[in-house]
């Protein structure tokens, strides 16, 4: 069962990604990466991360690609359009990118002593997360919510129109 | 009182004073940077005098006496200055004889000089920069006097030569003024050299530079004879022809009189010329044991002496006139001292010391009550507006001359019989020195002629009257050269005076000599002067021709003393031309345009090349920092996981503390 | 059958799944040419990135990858609301939203 549900979402995740590649505009690809969003928080589950699995619904495909949404249609945004290529990023990029994925692929597949993950696996309770967050870690957790703040303030900040400045201008 | 002498005051007192004048000096009053420069050298010829009180000759030490040192030598050491390896130099002052006689020199006649300036300089600018240059070339003469090492004697001896290119250069704005104040301290420097390679010879063969040390050593081995020492003791005298003026090094000193009178009366005639001479009296151990080194000593004293008084036959400027007979005076000194009689040579350095700086001081006076004029030509009748001159003039003529009972007399007989009793060869330099009085007489009593009797040449318009701070240093040094020939207490030879200094500089077997022949040959050498006198006199007393037609018989011959052998010409041509021309093709195209030059714009080049090369890196295009980005990273994990990817296939290697 | 419903999942397989959709999320950074698109690229890599630690808080029943998750989701948050506006300003400023005009510094 976990097999199944495993390639199954996994590949929702991977067609999520490729389709974002894919599409041309942007809409599509925040619509995909919705997609990739939700079938990880369904891995979250099978991993037994119940809190992360809704938190990233919650967060993640409720919160923030909802931003993305919003920007994309209060800007605008149209096809994209071929513009000049960056011969840099071909040329040294992908190669690059084919050295990381190449690495992180060796490294994981000779590794010892990785086991398996089964749906007899515990359930990380949000109990036992909390206990954490709330005895060892409240520190960050408090600064988390300080971050959050300002970045309330700098997002207002930054986007705010002061009415003189048309776009293009 | 009770306390030990404080050497190192003498030497101090003077540099508080150039420290005063030098930084404050310009915005003090003219009275109170007098008073200042008067002060420190008053002071310390006062201390000289307390040490004079207070210390015996004696050698042996009376356990009696209070527990303050009595006797000398007596040395004050502040410590450490170089201790490496085989070099250990201290700090420190040594009290001796000779010592103390130098230090009455420098400081009185120092001190009446500074009296004289005053008044000499009261309606020139520049005072205070006047009395700080003095107060330092005092500061530095009496460390290079008091020196108990050849290196803390070297300070003193590069710090007069500074004082005296300081002093000489005072008129910068003159342009001769400036180049003979540089050449005097670039000759000065070449005579250094010789000091310094006869320091590192001492070194290398005495582990030592201390004076009492080498002496000692010496003592010790008596056998040892020419050879390095030969070598040492000529490196020295290199140094001493240096700064007093001998030949090859004397052709700085003519040009020095471009300095302020009392200046040339202080460096140039009492003081700093002389430090030659000491100089080789405390080293006297080494040139005694160099017989070769000593000839040398003596020859180049005779010819210098000869030499220079044949140029000054002819001098029209009175004060090369003086400035000539300064330099061969000083060839008879090193003639003392190269027959070994070091007590005659110093016995003529103190006697010098008065009459010469009387006789500049004295032409100081001249020059300032005529309104600047020095050509002899233009002189003539001072002799009633200036009677006070006169007869200081008078004076000193008589004396350098060697007429009894001046002072000259004693010194230069003392000189003259050493010489005499050394053998042919030291009959041949009695000749020598014999002929030179004979000069010697002439150009002086000629000077004497030219400037104060005859009829007036000069236009009668400003006549300043001389002040009393420039008359009394006259006055008292007057005296001293009319009475300064007794201190030897004994009619010929270098009586008490050399038993006196005997302890520092050794005496000679034959000073103890044959008193008729010591008499004989004073007859000689007081008929001499008498001789030249003569000459004199009937060359320039009367409006006579004399003058004119031997000019005209040996026009190649005037001309040839008229310009100074042309030695200051040869030595343009053989020496200063060539270095400027290496100078100039060499040292400035090669070295420093071409190599360092070069090597400049070669090092710029290479920083601005490189960053046009890595200037396009900074492209403003988001993909291609991206693409660095992803390549970065990927640089980044491969030099981290380089030993678990090789672990897969086996290799174990420790890689970077993984 | 019920070997294949009981069936387990080699952890590594999670990993490399992570590591594909890292790489997938440097690919878009590198090829597209739209500001916004370019952006939820790096949520793609943000999001893979999760999930291995995910993996490992499982493997290595530690708890706190977990909640380094969580803290990545919360500055990842903000990060997205921070970087949304600047890009408004900067369209704002340009009137474009390809990556390959907004080459100068000054805006």
């Amino acid at each position: 069962m976990h097999l199944i549900l495993f390639i199954l979402f996994a590949g929702f995740c991977l067609g999520g990604a490729i389709n974002l590649l894919l599409q041309s505009h942007p809409i599509s690809s925040a619509l995909s990466l919705i997609v990739v969003m939700t079938s990880l928080a369904v891995l979250y589950l099978l991993l037994g991360a119940e809190f992360l699995a809704i938190a990233q619904i919650i967060v993640y495909a409720g919160a923030i690609m909802v931003l993305f949404t919003f920007v994309v249609m209060l800007l605008n945004a149209g096809r994209e359009d071929r513009t000049m290529g960056s011969r840099t990023a071909r040329s040294v990029g992908f190669p690059a990118v084919v050295v990381i994925v190449g690495v992180i692929a060796t490294v994981i597949l000779r590794a010892q002593g990785l086991g398996m993950a089964g749906l007899q696996d515990g359930i990380t309770s949000t109990e036992d997360l909390s206990r954490i967050l709330f005895t060892e870690l409240l520190l960050p957790f408090e600064v988390t919510s300080v971050l959050i703040l300002i970045a309330i303030l700098g997002a207002v900040a930054l986007a705010r129109n002061d009415g003189e400045r048309k776009p293009g201008q | 009182m009770n306390g030990p002498p404080h050497l190192w005051l003498i030497s101090l007192l003077p540099f508080a004073g150039f420290l005063l004048n030098g930084i404050l000096g310009a915005r003090l009053p003219r009275w109170l940077v007098s008073t200042i420069g008067l002060l420190a050298p008053l002071c310390s010829f006062g201390l000289t005098l307390l040490v004079c009180v207070f210390v015996q000759s004696s050698p042996t030490v009376d356990p009696d006496l209070a527990p303050v040192i009595r006797v000398m030598p007596y040395s004050e050491n502040f410590g450490h200055w170089i201790v490496t390896g085989a070099l250990h130099v201290d700090f420190s002052l040594v009290l001796d004889q000779l010592s103390l006689v130098m230090l009455l020199v420098v400081t009185g006649v120092g001190f009446l000089i500074h009296v004289y300036s005053v008044g000499y300089m009261h309606d020139e600018e520049g005072d205070a920069r006047y009395f700080s240059y003095l107060n330092l070339f005092l500061f530095f003469m009496t460390l290079l006097v008091l020196a108990g090492n050849a290196l803390l004697m070297f300070v003193g001896w590069e710090g007069v030569g500074l004082a005296s290119y300081l002093l000489i250069a005072f008129y910068f704005q003159k342009k001769s003024a400036a180049d003979a104040g540089k050449k005097a301290f670039i000759v000065n420097r070449i005579g250094d050299v010789g000091f310094l390679i006869g320091m590192f010879f001492l070194l290398a063969n005495f582990g030592t530079l201390t004076f009492a040390d080498i002496g000692a050593k010496l003592v010790a081995n008596p056998g040892w004879q020419g050879g390095v020492l030969t070598i040492i003791a000529l490196c020295l005298l290199l140094g001493a022809t240096g700064k007093s003026a001998q030949l090859p090094l004397y052709i700085w000193l003519p040009d020095a009189m471009e300095g302020p009178t009392p200046v040339s009366a202080l460096i140039h005639a009492a003081t700093m010329v002389t430090a030659g001479v000491y100089m080789i009296a405390r080293t006297h151990v080494l040139f005694d044991h160099s017989p070769f080194a000593l000839g040398v000593v003596a020859v180049v004293g005779a010819a210098t002496a000869l030499f220079a008084a044949t140029i000054a036959l002819v001098q029209n400027d009175i004060k090369r006139v003086l400035a000539y007979s300064t330099i061969s005076q000083l060839g008879y000194m090193f003639l003392g001292c190269g027959v070994a009689a070091y007590s005659a040579a110093i016995f003529h350095l103190v006697t010098h010391a008065f009459f010469k700086a009387l006789l500049f001081l004295a032409a100081g006076a001249v020059i300032h009550s005529i309104g600047g004029e020095q050509d002899l030509r233009k002189m003539g009748g001072l002799r009633k507006k200036l009677p006070v001159a006169f007869a200081v003039t008078t004076i000193g003529v008589l004396a350098i001359a060697g007429f009894f009972p001046f002072s000259g007399f004693f010194s230069k007989d003392a000189i003259l019989a050493a010489a005499f009793m050394q053998g042919p060869h030291g009959r041949a330099l009695w000749f020598v020195g014999l002929v030179t009085a004979l000069l010697t007489s002439f150009y002086m009593f000629r000077l004497w002629y030219l400037a104060f009797l005859g009829e007036p040449r000069a236009e009668t318009g400003k006549h300043h009257s001389t002040p009393w701070s420039m008359l009394g240093p006259l006055l008292v040094l007057a005296a001293l050269s009319v009475g300064g020939g007794w201190i030897s207490g004994a009619w010929l030879g270098v009586g008490r005076f050399g038993a006196f200094l005997a302890p520092a500089v050794g005496t000679r077997a034959s000073e103890v000599g044959n008193a008729h022949l010591e008499l004989m040959l004073s007859i000689a050498a007081v008929g001499v002067a008498l001789l030249g006198w003569l000459g004199a006199h009937l060359s320039y007393r009367q409006k006579s021709t004399i003058p004119a037609s031997l000019a005209a018989d040996f026009p190649g011959g005037y001309k040839l003393l008229e310009n100074k052998y042309y030695v200051d010409e040869i030595y343009g041509a053989t020496i200063v031309k060539p270095l400027l021309v290496i100078s100039k093709y060499f040292l400035d195209w090669v070295v420093d345009k071409a190599l360092l030059g070069g090597t400049a714009w070669l090092l710029g080049g290479i920083a601005t090349f490189a960053g046009a090369l890595l200037q396009r890196w900074q492209s403003g295009n988001i993909r291609s920092y991206a693409a660095w980005l992803a390549a970065g990273a990927a640089a980044v994990l491969l030099f981290a996981l380089v030993p678990i990817l090789l672990g897969a296939y086996g290799i174990n290697i420790k890689w970077a503390g993984f | 059958m019920s070997s294949l419903l009981t069936q387990e999942v080699p952890v590594s397989w999670y990993l490399l799944l992570s590591a594909v959709l890292f790489s997938l999320g440097v690919i878009g950074f590198l090829i597209k040419r739209n500001l916004i698109t370019v952006f939820m690229s790096i949520e793609l890599m943000l999001n893979g990135v999760n999930l291995s630690f995910v993996t490992f808080a499982h493997q290595w029943h530690a708890v706190k990858g977990q909640i380094f998750v969580f803290f990545v989701m919360m500055v990842a948050a903000a990060e997205a609301a921070v970087g949304l506006a600047i890009i408004i300003a900067v369209f704002r400023a340009r009137a474009t939203l390809a990556v390959d005009r907004i080459d100068l510094m000054k805006l």
